[in-house]
């Protein structure tokens, strides 16, 4: 049993760090130990910290599956793709409708309608399926879908069972592809024990949009500043709000990986001219890819919070090295910043000195902590569920990073220059010039170096660490997933589930830095947290039965 | 339109399930393990199938769910989840110190043959589980049944505990299926008002509904403890409720240790629980308490009174086998008319049951066993019921029709209520009609022109 006695003021890292993996048996604390650092300032260097290594068995993870982070995070958001999952029932029952992604599909009459994301495809395989092979049955399931609703294109999601039987799910897919002529038929190879979380699921679904549906279509979109934004999910409308301003900047987003996202959009990114990249533990492959063959650089943004919003546009206008998309943007945040500077004032009153704790993702532990930041609030304690060494200590790391056995297995596709459409939007003297000044392209410093010194950062915080950590540092607000909500509310401790929130949002841009204010002054301030206690538990002591006066 | 790409014309599907009215055995048979005291559930698989269980279990309670897995990383799917399994029961014991491991297969596991006796000796001769705790086995591929068989596999599985010393211990085992926490309270209930006593396995009452406190408890107070599980083997008989998720346990327990049993419906509705009071009267040899047959006279009260909203009323229902077998029986009781019928569970018997109970109606009534709720919506399309009765995944159905939405049944992602207000026995009944009421109304009350608006209805 955990209670919170009192709140500490001071604490020692160290100290914390030692009580967390003092009940572990001696390997899983040597292990876990690893994961664990505390935040110094290192002379020219981040410390280093081990991350994207094996969940331990028994030990209650926050983690998902490869098949999650494919299907789940990066597919699941696109409307107009049919994601048929083979497999048994659960995978993809459980995978329907549960993240928050939006979509705008516009009304039913409309041509381009299509939105299959509040449907769940499955082959539900049986005994038998699973005894003799399952692809007859696949191939059964794809042409009944394509009979049923005649969809442009379907993505096929292998669950564990399928890859033990060595169905060939890619065969299948391409034989299906063929026979229906005009719908497009593509296979991830997700099944969930490949990797070691959500994180390898990424990568195999940024292999196969990338194989399969980027180029496809050069019937030229307008715009005179045009980009993609990657990794960006749209959940509670985040991709919404942040279309919402670059259209009010004069910016041309020509697709969205994958937030809010259709399969055109995707087969027309190789016509932007810049890749925003969002989340980088999730999408930086295809925002590799997009370089190599077609030329296209990438930057890193975030448009979750107010400030950090305003500086991914400036980036964004600098890289265009356009005077008027300056002046536009400019423009842009003088109009929004007055709300939000008059909210975050407001709140601030409130919510500063208090703490937070952020244990979710690939990026948004990092990105999050702006806002908090915002609304003078700490970040004391913060880590990802799935990310690599690079989100932690930069992408400087990533040629010292050790390809261990469970990565190896997670294809790497070899891309080359696009033959005819490979063109370099910015010549290497360009781009050193934009680096001067201050636009590095395709560098991100990951979390580590923006965190105070004496914090801790944790890898893949896990059910036992996370009740210690709250139990000794009690902080005012902690951030993590859906598993992770009761048992840390249950302690009184004020809980914001930051996958796809629970509820509410936007929080990304202008408007959703003020309703995340919003959120948290509700959460750390309010009043119903102060019920835990009868007013017999607090004043037990007894006076004379039946006496009135 | 939410689901704008379901055609009114129905083509019969072979391979393809759209919209399913049924999970996979892993979440059932995690959430009976829930329901024995100071366990923790183990998924042994992937950790994906852990994760996902969990997230939906946490969904539909809005409590903490806590459960393990053995994380197989490809090597271990290639060469057998042994070496995790053991590495998980000692981590398990050492960290979090439960009384029970309650480990179930996953597809995975199951496809790769990991042996779970086996593993589990193997724990013991190394000395992995210590003095006096437990490790259970169930096995629970999804590739077959559902998360009801998974439930009931797990529940099958706690009947190792049970031991006869020959020496009875005067109380009635019940085995109260699927049902939710305050469920499983009120049959409780129901039984000491009778004057019965019993042991509930599984219980989740108090485990799954609790108390905000400022304390954390992995383990909550609630749950059938191991002696009681063990004590099971001594009771003078078992009430199983529910053919497919309670049956398969009770009949164990009288092949391992002779005590007999009696396979009742859930006791949802006036008849089922008639039956359910019926049957604890004559074990106990008493008389039925005045304040149940009290109850019993308020639920009669209500169906007479407001018959003629119920009347002729046309009701789609999807949802679990023993669950709809009773609340079919109640809506025909009650003259509304349940005229699709959808399942996702397989087995043949559930079509035989609902034949039975509907055999006499001057109505046709459709009814699809292994069906799902894309084509639940279908027949909808063609000929529109006045009331879906389904879980959360029915609103877009109810949207997109127009149709008034009782959300009942598993998961409820998007509602309160259901782990605290039980819908079994009398009172149940009354929260049922109650609710079904308030639909039927507050539709009325939609529809009505001014004309015809009426203050008393
Ligand atoms: S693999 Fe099987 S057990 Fe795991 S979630 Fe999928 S259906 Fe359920
Ligand atoms: S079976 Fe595999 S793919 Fe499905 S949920 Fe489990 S770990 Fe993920």
């Amino acid at each position: 049993m955990t209670i919170i006695r009192e709140k500490m003021v001071q604490w020692d890292p160290v100290d914390i760090k030692a009580k967390l993996i003092a009940k572990y048996p001696p390997k899983v604390a040597r292990k876990r130990a690893k994961q664990i650092l505390i935040n110094e300032a290192l002379e020219n260097e981040t410390p280093e910290i081990t991350a994207n290594v094996r969940t331990i068995p028994g030990i209650i993870t926050m983690r998902g599956c490869t098949y999650a982070g494919c299907k789940g995070v990066i597919m699941g958001p696109t409307r107009d793709i049919v994601n048929l999952v083979h497999g048994p029932i659960g995978c993809s029952f459980y995978a329907w409708l549960t993240r928050r992604n939006q979509t705008y599909a516009g009304p039913d009459d409309t041509p381009d309608n299509e939105n299959f994301m509040n449907y769940c495809f499955s082959t539900d395989m049986q005994e038998q399926d699973i005894i003799f092979g399952g692809e007859k049955k696949l191939a059964a399931a794809i042409q009944e879908v394509y009979d049923l609703i005649h969809p442009k294109a379907i993505g096929v999601f292998a669950t564990c069972p399928v890859g033990l039987i060595g169905d060939d799910i890619h065969t299948v897919a391409a034989q299906m592809k063929e026979k229906l002529g005009d719908c497009n038929v593509f296979a991830f190879s997700c099944e969930g024990y490949k990797g070691v979380s959500q994180s390898a699921g990424h990568h195999i679904a940024n292999n196969q949009v990338f194989r399969h549906i980027v180029g496809e279509n050069d019937v030229p979109k307008e715009g005179k500043f045009k980009i993609n934004l990657l990794g960006e999910y749209n959940i509670g409308g985040d991709g919404f709000e942040i279309d919402r301003i670059f259209k009010k900047c004069g910016i041309t987003n020509i697709s969205t990986f994958s937030g809010n996202s259709s399969y055109d959009q995707f087969a027309s990114a190789h016509q932007a001219d810049l890749n925003a990249v969002m989340c980088h533990r999730s999408i930086n492959y295809v925002a590799d890819m997009l370089e190599t063959k077609f030329g296209i650089p990438w930057v890193k943004v975030n448009f979750i919070g107010a400030h950090a919003t305003a500086k991914s546009l400036r980036k964004i206008a600098a890289y265009f090295e356009d005077q008027e998309l300056i002046n536009r943007v400019e423009e842009v945040i003088a109009e929004e910043m007055p709300d939000i500077e008059a909210a975050a004032k407001d709140v601030g009153t409130r919510t500063a000195g208090k703490t937070a704790m952020l244990f979710v993702g690939g990026s948004r532990a990092h990105h999050y902590q702006e806002l908090f930041k915002e609304m003078g609030m700490k970040t004391i304690s913060a880590g990802y569920e799935f990310a690599h060494r690079d989100d932690y200590e930069g992408r400087q790391v990533i040629p010292n990073l050790k390809v261990d056995a469970d990565s190896r297995n997670i294809e790497e596709i070899e891309v080359e220059p696009d033959e005819s459409r490979y063109s370099p939007r910015k010549t290497p003297a360009e781009i050193e010039a934009l680096a001067g000044s201050g636009v590095d392209l395709k560098k991100y410093d990951g979390m580590i170096s923006e965190m105070d010194e004496n914090t801790l950062i944790i890898d893949d915080l896990n059910q036992h660490e996370a009740e210690k950590l709250v139990e000794l540092m009690k902080p005012d607000i902690f951030c993590a997933g859906i598993k992770e909500k009761y048992s840390i509310m249950k302690l009184g401790v004020p809980m914001k589930q930051l996958h796809s929130y629970d509820s509410g949002g936007p929080y990304a841009g202008f408007r959703g830095a003020i309703n995340f204010y919003h959120e948290i002054d509700r959460l750390v301030g309010s009043r119903v947290f102060s019920y835990l206690k009868a007013p017999w538990q607090k004043n037990p002591e007894l006076t004379a039965a039946y006496v009135w006066e | 339109m939410l689901l704008r790409h379901t055609p009114k014309e129905v083509k019969e599907r072979n391979a393809l399930t759209v919209n399913p009215a049924k999970t996979c055995q892993p979440i059932g048979a995690m959430y009976a393990a829930l329901g024995i005291h100071a366990c923790l559930p183990h998924s042994h698989g992937s950790q994906g199938c852990c994760a996902y269980h969990r997230s939906t279990l946490t969904r539909h309670y809005k409590e903490p769910i806590s459960a393990a897995t053995s994380s197989f990383t490809e090597g271990a799917s290639v060469f057998g989840g042994q070496a995790n399994l053991l590495q998980a029961i000692n981590n398990i014991f050492n960290v979090y110190e439960p009384e029970v491991i309650a480990v179930h297969t996953t597809c995975l596991s199951e496809t790769i043959g990991d042996d779970l006796p086996q593993i589990r000796k193997k724990a013991i001769n190394e000395g992995k589980i210590p003095e006096g705790k437990y490790v259970l086995g169930a096995s629970t591929p999804s590739y077959a049944g559902s998360h009801v068989t998974g439930f009931s596999t797990m529940v099958k599985s706690m009947v190792e505990f049970s031991e006869k010393t020959g020496e009875k211990n005067g109380r009635v085992n019940i085995i109260p299926g699927w049902v939710e926490p305050c469920d499983m309270e009120e049959i409780k209930r129901m039984a000491e008002l009778t004057g019965v006593k019993t042991i509930m396995f599984p219980d989740t009452s108090g485990v799954l509904n609790g108390p905000m406190t400022g304390e954390y408890k992995m383990f909550p107070d609630g749950g059938t403890t191991v002696a009681e599980l063990k004590s099971t083997g001594d009771s003078i008989g078992t009430l199983a409720l529910g053919e497919w998720c309670s049956a398969a346990a009770a009949r164990e327990l009288d092949k391992k240790c002779k005590v007999p049993c009696r396979v009742l419906d859930i006791p949802i509705g006036l008849a089922a629980t008639d039956r359910f009071v019926d049957a604890l009267r004559t074990i106990a040899g008493v008389s039925v308490a005045d304040e149940l047959a009290f109850e019993r006279g308020q639920l009669v009260d209500m169906i007479t009174d407001m018959h003629q909203y119920f009347f002729k009323k046309k009701v789609a229902v999807a949802g679990d086998p023993d669950q709809v077998i009773a609340m079919v029986e109640f809506l025909i009781s009650i003259d509304m008319c349940p005229v699709y019928i959808v399942t996702g569970t397989p087995g043949k018997k559930f079509e035989k049951r609902i034949r039975e109970l509907t055999d006499d109606l001057d109505y046709e009534v459709k009814i699809k066993v292994k069906g799902d709720l894309f084509l639940l919506h279908q027949w909808i399309k063609n000929e529109p019921v006045d009331l879906l009765i389904c879980n959360s995944y029915g609103k877009y159905i109810a949207k997109d029709e127009d149709i008034p939405l009782l959300r009942w049944g598993f998961p409820i992602l998007d509602r309160q209520g259901h782990q605290y207000f039980p819908t079994v026995g009398y009172k149940g009944g009354l929260r049922l009609l109650e609710k079904i009421l308030n639909l039927l109304l507050d539709r009325k009350d939609r529809d009505a022109e001014e004309s015809n608006f009426e203050l008393v209805l």
